[in-house]
């Protein structure tokens, strides 16, 4: 092994400091966030700007919920809801959820395998700028969406986008070739990632660790990279299909001149269930680090932990048109969905019930990212089981495209994602910024954002039941549905303020922060071996594993894991 | 799942209209066991509640004369009042129960793990606790329940599935077409020739008179969804596809809906009003809408504008030359509805006058035009719009 020097100069190597580099000088880091291929940097930028784009997301979500919060509001006008809910959820979904899962599997994936870098940094690099400009061409749509027709701006199709609503006749202006060229752009960056971070776990993971070694947050996001590899590309075909079909004249989806709309829902869907594991495998991962971690255990039946994922890996692609119980199939198919449907209800029970048996019988400590972690598991179980209410067809038939739907989801994106996100933020952040995250502000953060988050998303089950669609910009008084839509618009300027204090805390504890020190949480995967914040060359020597837990053997030489493996 | 059957009843009860409530529980209790019951030698509930219906019918009779203009405006999916809706019902509180009982053993263990494993003091960090890798047999037994869980709820959904979609109709059936267009329904009675718009009139089926409505939903633009909960789920209307569903309901009165797919714009002001009449009721109905409006010579100037202001080109009014467009509802018998552009108002004097005068001020982003009319055209055929019954 080489010594710690003459790394530190091939890692300086790797990029050339700018011409007229200065350190500490505004510019250079800016010139530097630019031209870098470091996965930790690119890692950062990553989840940057998933936080921009959320901040931007959530502004639009306020405004949806102020719109409905009473009856006949005149907050907003139809056609700029229609656009407030497309963008609110093509964004949150396609550039703060994907950017968080990239985010994390960039700077967290090599530390933990003990690798140097990704396999391809550039193409790491490629991979967020395409992403990142996806994003900013969607929302320059604002401003160029009117285009020659004036009309529209924004795109305001839905976040799936229905054909033939897409098509020139009904939506002329450019909005929804913002829509599908946005997303292409930022397509292809989640693919190429994809590849990347592949290559780079079964590449270039440090001796001994095998695949059967690695933390569980790698498999879970090896598994999330094959889907994101499997099912991107359908997206991005059909939206090459939609370009092709509004410029050029193509009848694939138009039902006047005989193309089918259900095959924009089947490409759609082909796409955006598995786009769910996506972003939610990811979180699993985090919390599948942090509950043994505060528990004091190992975790409860690794192998049949990573053998849940891949099967849900695997359902996942037999699934999708459980989101079309409604368009009229035959009852065969219907069937047949609902059952592959309840089928991933299974792995999903063994990973909740894996996570119990990590907590049973340990020691558990109740700091910020362990709180956020348990919080996770009871959403993430109620969502689970309000998805096989909407998998069993009949009771689909009632509560598709209803309020119902729109809880459950963002019982899973908010309450399982976004929460799992805040607990590998907790969780991670003194190891990238060697200062720890402030625990009071956290604790505000934790119970404010809670409290925001079932404030705003139970009542929305209730509204489900009582018949509300959903994408109505205004609705009638007596219908019901006034009280729950206030509490529901109250909660979620809650989760805006408990999403303010998280952003305050990670500007407050970057300067102020109490020094974290190497390995703050007592923690034993191997991104914990190196200095916070790691050194470019992320470990002085490429450590050599033994076990699932390096860091348990050499805390405790007299009582090793790797007997016992 | 029969064990649960009694509960919806109760819910029943409590919720329907006063009119016929004791028949119609009666009624529905009486269908429900005579499905029950069938060969399982319970006979002599069938004529207990052949005797109870026939009692409860007779209390009831008087009442089916007029229209019922209760207005069901919340539309409860756990209030069913139509027969497809009612199995929808009894599945969906099946599974609810199913994840209570998840809920509340997972939850119960989660519970109990975070407060009796938890950290009790710094004097817990000198020692970690027992190290325990797994276990195949704990992970092996805790597997099995899921699954039989999920052969379980499989049978009950395919076995309603096949209940739903597979419903024989009886020859007496209702037939109806529904066009989603942007942003109203078109209403076709294909066995009457009848056409209407928005406020879809369907007879109640009761015990005696089976009459189940069976709904041909298509689209002449984009996907639409046709959703009332109290009836049945929802379908969708999909362009070059022809969707089925159907109702049996068996209360009166008026059930408000919506359109549940994105279609643009005013997605949100596409109502659906269903009219549930007695037969005999509902037979009247059908007859006015055949008849052709009379033509009053009192408004005749604003049957002409109607025409001279190419109204027409996308309205039809029967027996009115030069009205027979199909772009927008038919208003043969315009007068006769109750609201206006599918639901957004009440169809009276004042919104119709705002109505002519700028249809995007009640419904903006309708796809009628504001037609630059003057204000002695809209007073001609306003009042003509009103001779409509």
């Amino acid at each position: 092994m080489a010594d710690p020097a003459t790394l530190k100069e091939i890692g300086t190597e790797l990029r050339p400091a700018p011409p007229g580099h200065e350190h500490g000088s505004l510019t250079a880091w800016i010139q530097d966030l630019i031209f870098t291929v470091d996965h930790k940097k690119l890692g950062f930028l990553y989840l940057g700007a998933g936080w921009m784009f959320f901040v931007l997301g959530g502004i639009l979500a306020l405004g949806i919920r102020t719109q409905i919060a009473v009856p006949n509001n005149h907050f907003m006008d139809a056609e700029a809801f229609n656009q407030a809910f497309t963008m609110h959820g093509t964004t949150m979904i396609f550039f703060f959820a994907m950017l968080m899962v990239f985010g994390l599997a960039n700077y967290i994936v090599p530390l933990q395998i003990g690798a140097r870098d990704m396999a391809f940094p550039r193409l790491n690099a490629f991979s967020f700028w395409a992403t990142f400009f996806g994003g900013i061409f969607l929302f320059l749509s604002y401003i160029f969406g009117p285009g020659l027709y004036g009309m529209g701006a924004a795109p305001d199709a839905s976040w799936f986008a229905l054909a033939p609503l897409t098509s020139r006749a009904f939506s002329p202006g450019n909005n929804i070739d913002f829509w599908s060229l946005g997303l292409l752009v930022s397509g292809v960056g989640s693919i190429t990632g994809g590849v990347n971070v592949m290559v780079t776990i079964f590449c270039y993971r440090t001796r001994g660790m095998t695949l059967y070694r690695m933390p569980l947050f790698t498999w879970l996001v090896l598994v999330t990279m094959f889907l994101v590899v499997m099912f991107m590309p359908p997206l991005s075909a059909a939206q090459i299909m939609l370009v092709l079909e509004r410029f050029f004249g193509a009848k694939f989806f138009e039902a006047q001149a005989g193309g089918s709309p259900v095959l924009w829902q089947h490409f759609f869907w082909i796409f955006g269930h598995p786009e769910v594991y996506i972003l939610v495998l990811p979180a699993f991962g985090v919390i599948s680090e942090v509950v043994p971690v505060f528990s004091r255990k190992p975790i409860f039946g690794y192998p049949m932990m990573v053998a849940a994922t891949v099967m849900i890996g695997f359902i996942s692609a037999g699934v999708w048109a459980h989101h079309m119980f409604t368009i009229g199939m035959d009852s065969f198919s219907v069937t047949f969905f609902a059952f592959a449907t309840f089928v991933i209800a299974i792995p999903t029970g063994i990973k909740i019930f894996n996570w119990l048996g990590t907590m049973f019988g340990g020691k558990i400590r109740f700091e910020i990212p362990m709180l956020f972690a348990i919080a996770f598991l009871f959403q993430f179980l109620i969502a689970g089981l309000t998805g096989i209410m909407l998998g069993c067809a009949p009771f689909d038939w009632q509560l598709n495209d209803s309020y119902f739907v729109i809880a459950h989801f963002h019982y899973v994106i908010v309450g399982g994602i976004v929460f799992g996100v805040f607990s590998g933020f907790y969780y991670w952040y003194p190891k990238a910024t060697g200062r720890m995250l402030n625990k009071r502000l956290g604790l505000w953060n934790f119970w404010i954002f809670t409290i925001g988050f079932h404030l705003t998303f139970d009542p929305q089950h209730f509204l489900g039941i009582l018949g509300m669609p959903r994408r109505i910009y205004t609705y009638q008084e007596g219908r019901g549905w006034e009280f729950f839509n206030m509490i529901s618009t109250i909660g979620a300027f809650v989760q805006a303020v408990g999403a303010i204090l998280f952003i305050v805390n990670m500007i407050y504890s970057a300067r102020k922060g109490q020094v974290a020190g190497d390995d703050p949480w007592d923690a034993w995967t191997l991104e914990w071996m190196t200095s916070s914040p790691p050194p470019e060359y992320n470990f002085e020597q490429l450590p050599e594993v033994r076990s699932r837990r390096p860091l348990w053997d050499l805390k405790h030489p007299e009582d090793p894991d790797w007997k016992f493996e | 799942m029969r064990a649960l059957i009694p509960r919806c009843w109760l819910l029943r009860e409590r919720s329907v209209g006063k009119s016929c409530r004791t028949s119609i529980v009666l009624n529905h209790l009486y269908t429900r066991y005579s499905l029950a019951t069938r060969g399982s030698g319970r006979g002599w509930l069938l004529v207990g509640f052949t005797v109870a219906t026939f009692v409860g019918f007779l209390s009831s009779a008087p009442v089916a004369q007029a229209q019922d203009s209760t207005i069901r405006a919340v539309q409860n999916i756990f209030n069913p009042l139509s027969a497809p809706a009612e199995t929808l019902y009894s599945v969906s509180i099946l599974v609810m129960v199913v994840c209570a009982v998840i809920f509340l053993i997972v939850g119960g263990l989660l519970t109990y793990a975070i407060i009796r494993y938890r950290r009790r003091g710094p004097e817990d960090d000198h020692e970690e606790p027992p190290q325990v890798y797994g276990s195949a047999a704990i992970e092996l037994a805790w597997t099995v329940p899921p699954i039989l869980i999920v052969v379980m709820l499989v049978l009950v959904t395919a076995r309603t599935i096949g209940e739903i979609e597979h419903h024989q109709m009886p020859a007496a059936a209702e037939e109806i077409r529904i066009i989603g267009h942007r942003f109203w329904w078109e209403v076709r009675y294909p066995k009457h020739d009848v056409v209407t718009a928005n406020e879809i009139h369907v007879p109640l089926s009761s015990r005696t008179n089976r009459v189940p409505t069976e709904m041909v939903l298509e689209s002449a633009d984009v996907i639409h969804g046709f959703w009332v909960p109290q009836l049945n789920g929802k379908t969708m209307l999909v362009p070059n596809y022809r969707n089925t569903m159907w109702i049996e309901p068996y209360a009166t009165g008026i059930y408000l809906g919506n359109c549940t797919v994105l279609c643009g714009q005013q997605h949100a002001n596409m109502l659906i009003r269903v009219i549930v009449d007695t037969p005999d009721v509902y037979q009247k109905w059908l007859e006015t809408q055949k008849a052709k409006p009379v033509s009053d010579p009192q408004t005749e100037e604003g049957r002409k504008q109607f025409v001279a202001s190419s109204c027409g080109t996308c309205h039809t009014i029967q027996g009115t030359p030069g009205a027979n467009g199909v772009f927008a509802p038919d208003l043969t018998h315009f007068a006769s509805r109750a609201t206006l552009g599918s639901g957004v108002a009440p169809n009276d004097e004042q919104n119709l006058r705002s109505w002519l005068k700028d249809p995007q001020t009640l419904k903006p982003g309708c796809l009628m035009p504001d037609m630059q009319l003057s204000d002695n055209q809209v007073n001609a055929i306003l009042a003509y719009l009103r001779t409509l019954k």
